[in-house]
């Protein structure tokens, strides 16, 4: 029996196609501003932990510039909704150059760099990502600095865009939800997700994927049996570069910001990071499992422990334990919990579950 | 006709010279066995016929052709395959994915394929298992037929009996005289009595260097030379 037909294959296909599902309603199942930031957030980094999935977990390479993929494709879509205002032919020109930006960049770091060993290939990759990231702050003519740039999305996503009027010209509704331009700017962001994802998706079961799980188990046989190792190692990163520039594209149309923080940041390089290992490397169905988990919990975690501080205030320790200040402790406790019980991530554990030894 | 010829071959690896002087001529067709005691060079000798250790000075000819200066993976495309020591089978990879990762076309021929599944029955039982579940005898028919699913030239066999039961030791002799019918083996053995059950031509290798070729039938009758040779105490 192969990982793919095992119990736990099934489990976590049915959980995956469950949150695709909630994610295809969520406008209409969690019908507020931040259940649907929450979910186009977790759509975004779907792709974003998918791509970077090919890298670690298929590939076996460790990079640190993932961000700054991310990052290019946020700001060349930021720059020129600035610079040519808010219309298709910006969101084409600047998804493109930060596609341009981010491949030329990938390639020159992957014929350099890919050749070394993984640790000074990760160190490589954490010095180029440290350069954009103070270069994005420092040029501020250009990027707008610290402050970032905010701008306006596209005509059709705008909140007062009336995707369909009813008899009294006024926006309709369906199952109580507006079909207004917020409405389009998330199944923008849930479509063109989802393509990238399925596209990726597909690579990694092609005879391609087969290679790179080759390389990334031994790079000496693989190469003994015929394959270019460093040229596949770029390639998939190449790829992986630009499906990261394509996520920071779309995540930039849906928050019409783009700033260090949110785009370039450090912090998201380990947040991206923790998603892959807490959904299990080396399996696509992972990232989805791994980016609920992690958006969620970054959301909701606090209220939920404000909840049971609440709760449990008549009790001693417990609500000062509980208090939403000491949230990331609680992630902290609660990733430690998980590796120890999903050495392979949740994804990667169940699937192994029930496959014969 | 010669297949291979390894012309007065140097290989170090990091500071210590381990090749010194390697100077053969394989013949096409048939099993060629490099023999030697423990240490002696004969996977360092084949690791530098696949490019993965750079042979400095000296030169690797194929077919009349020098492939000293390939990279491996260009050398395995030049139809030599590398079935190294420890089976170099994927383990993460099922047994369907590892065989066609070495087709040219990600497509298997059926003929070919049929022919492996008569040689070796298991990996047709065990097809969709991850590799890293067979045994060990399973796992080196795996690594065989990897060089086996597409025609080669030349298949270089590193220790394949070693620490397999005696009965698929047979089965593999088997697989070995069957294969060697079309394509050339060269196989590296410490195993004596598999390596004389297989092979026509021969040499030992010693410290580095060819210490003595002819034929298998010649060597097999001289007690004298292999205890010189080939026996721990010399």
């Amino acid at each position: 029996m192969t990982e793919q037909n095992s119990t736990g294959a099934l489990i976590v296909k049915i959980t995956v196609l469950t949150i695709g599902a909630a994610l295809l309603f969520a406008p209409f199942l969690f019908q507020d501003v931040r259940s649907l930031e929450v979910a186009a957030r977790i759509c975004v980094f779907v792709v974003l932990v998918a791509s970077y999935d090919l890298l670690i977990g298929y590939t076996g390479i460790v990079s640190f510039a993932h961000t700054m993929f991310f990052g290019f494709g946020a700001y060349g879509a930021a720059i020129a909704l600035k610079q040519m205002g808010p219309g298709w032919d910006a969101v084409m020109v600047g998804g493109l150059a930060g596609m341009l930006v981010s491949l030329i960049v990938a390639v020159a770091i992957g014929l350099l760099s890919l050749r070394v060993k993984a640790i000074f290939f990760a160190m490589i990759t954490l010095a180029v990502a440290s350069v954009v990231l103070v270069l994005a702050s420092q040029l501020s003519d250009f990027t707008g600095g610290e402050d970032g740039i905010t701008y306006r999305a596209p005509q059709l996503f705008k909140t007062a865009t009336k995707l369909a009027v009813d008899e009294d010209g006024k926006v309709l509704r369906l199952f109580g939800v507006k079909l207004n331009g917020k409405l389009a700017a998330y199944y923008f962001v849930f479509a063109t997700s989802l393509a990238l994802f399925v596209l990726m998706f597909r690579l990694v079961g092609s005879p391609l994927g087969t290679v790179l799980k080759a390389i990334r188990e031994n790079e000496a046989r693989a190469e003994a049996i015929g394959y270019r190792v460093v040229s596949y190692r770029t390639f998939v990163f190449c790829i992986a570069a630009l499906a990261a520039s394509l996520a920071g594209t779309i995540y930039a149309i849906w928050l019409k910001y783009t700033g260090p923080d949110t785009m370039l940041s450090f912090s998201i390089m380990i947040d991206i990071l923790l998603m892959v290992v807490i959904g299990g490397m080396g399996t696509m169905w992972g990232a989805v499992i791994g980016a609920v988990l992690m958006v969620l919990a970054q959301y909701y975690l606090r209220d939920l422990m404000g909840a049971a501080a609440e709760a449990t205030s008549n009790l001693p320790i417990l609500p000062e334990l509980l208090n939403p200040d000491r949230w990331l402790l609680w992630l902290g406790i609660i990733f430690i919990l998980l590796v120890y019980f999903f050495p392979r991530g949740i994804a990667g554990t169940i699937m192994q579950k029930g496959i014969a030894k | 006709m010669t297949l291979l010829t390894l012309n007065a071959m140097q290989t170090n690896i990091e500071q210590y010279a381990v090749l010194h002087d390697v100077t053969l001529t394989v013949p096409e067709g048939g099993v060629f066995v490099l023999l030697g005691r423990n240490g002696a060079g004969k996977t360092t000798t084949l690791r530098s016929i696949m490019g993965l250790w750079r042979p400095s000075p000296g030169s690797v000819t194929f077919r009349g052709e020098d492939i000293s200066a390939l990279h491996t993976a260009e050398v395995a495309r030049k139809g030599i395959a590398y079935v190294p020591e420890n089976m170099g089978v994927f383990g993460g990879l099922t047994i369907e994915e590892n065989l066609i990762l070495a087709t040219k076309t990600g497509k298997f021929d059926t003929a070919r394929l049929n022919r492996i599944y008569g040689l070796f029955p298991a990996l047709k039982t065990f097809w969709g298992k991850q590799a890293w579940s067979l045994s060990g005898g399973q796992k080196q028919m795996l690594a065989v037929a990897r060089a086996i699913i597409e025609p080669r030239d030349l298949i270089l066999i590193d220790e394949p009996t070693k620490g397999l039961a005696p009965s698929i030791i047979d089965a593999m002799a088997d697989a070995f005289r069957e294969i060697s019918e079309t394509t050339t083996i060269l196989l590296v053995e410490q195993n004596f009595h598999f390596a004389k059950s297989l092979g026509r031509d021969m040499a030992v290798i010693d410290d580095g260097r060819i210490a003595h070729t002819g034929s298998m039938a010649d060597f097999a009758a001289d007690k004298a030379l292999q205890d010189q040779l080939l026996s721990l105490s010399a």
